[in-house]
């Protein structure tokens, strides 16, 4: 057996090991770090499949966004995992069996005589100087360069969606509308008051007033 | 290692993901993770393709679907937030609001 043949059999255990772990941990903390595990030796799979991008992709993105956010509601959430697990053998020989049907099905059009080493032979291993990032990059900024804007439209959507769906605060709160701000034109904040000009008479109204007074108050006496 | 080995084993773990969706068919946390499950098997699949058809548009394609699949996630674990606020559980067999 070659040191390729041991990784491959070895992680490819963990990967199925990792998914059987999923579907029948009891504790849901549990089933996401076995979805950890299965995703990191995926990963250690595509790595034997030189997709060194993807591989490096599917850690950092799953594992550590997704896996991360697939936690935090599980421990947020206060769920009684237990009793949504409880009674899940009745459908198991029903699930086993559309298992073993669809991977008999599978398994019939990917057989070794047809996919084996005669018919689909592993091609030669790149050199050193072989860069799939490299590769991945240019066919991405080329010949699939509206798809990857659209991807970017997606993810968008996605924070947009997400965002609007939880958000608890008040929808009719007073807040500073900026492009109502920026609409706002010189006619409706200022007003031109067009007055009569002259001399300032303040100063012999008052006078004029307390001259009153003390007539008003002598008048009294 | 042939092409073989790799499609059995995203086989399997598609056939997997598959007896998660029937036997946890009342968790919706579960359903989720068997729906990566399932997305991962079909990456492993276009990317053994790749490999040995020596084509890197497998790749691609495995690129834009880590995009989607990282989008309904985070959609899917919004709904949930809201389903258990709202229902205080989140049973899928309790969900009849809009059976009429």
């Amino acid at each position: 057996m070659t040191v390729e043949s041991v990784v491959f059999y070895l992680f490819a255990t963990l990967t199925l090991v990792g998914a059987i772990g999923v579907i029948t941990m009891r504790n849901a903390v549990q089933a996401v770090l076995c979805l950890v595990l299965t995703f990191f030796s995926a990963a250690v799979l595509w790595m034997l499949l030189e997709a060194e991008f993807l591989a490096v992709t599917l850690v950092l993105v799953y594992v550590g966004a997704v896996m991360v956010l697939f936690l935090f509601v599980v421990m947020m959430l206060d769920v009684d995992y237990a009793s949504l697990k409880a009674g899940y053998t009745k459908y198991l020989p029903l699930g086993i069996i559309t298992a073993l049907a669809l991977f008999g099905g599978i398994y019939w059009v990917i057989r070794s005589e047809v996919f084996g080493v005669e018919q689909m032979p592993e091609p030669a291993k790149h050199g050193a100087d072989y860069s799939n990032v490299t590769e991945l990059g240019r066919l991405l900024y080329t010949d699939y360069f509206f798809a990857f804007e659209v991807a970017g439209v997606i993810l968008l959507v996605a924070i947009v969606a997400a965002i609007s769906l939880t958000f608890r605060g008040r929808r009719d709160r007073r807040g500073q509308s900026v492009p109502m701000q920026h609409q706002a034109s010189k006619e409706e904040r200022l007003r031109v008051v067009s007055m009569e000009s002259g001399p300032r008479q303040d100063g012999q109204e008052k006078t004029e007033k307390k001259k009153r007074i003390r007539r008003k108050k002598g008048g009294g006496s | 290692m042939s092409l073989t080995h790799y499609l059995i084993v995203s086989a399997l773990l598609f056939s997997i993901s598959v007896v998660g969706i029937i036997i946890n068919r009342k968790n919706v946390i579960t359903l989720l993770m068997c729906i990566e499950l399932m997305l991962l098997a079909v990456n492993t699949n276009f990317i053994a393709f790749s490999r040995y058809l020596n084509d890197e548009v497998g790749q691609i394609f495995v690129f834009f679907i880590l995009t989607v699949a990282a989008a309904e996630a985070a959609i899917g674990l919004a709904i949930l937030v809201v389903l258990f606020r709202t229902n205080k559980k989140i049973d899928v067999d309790e969900l009849k609001e809009l059976k009429g």
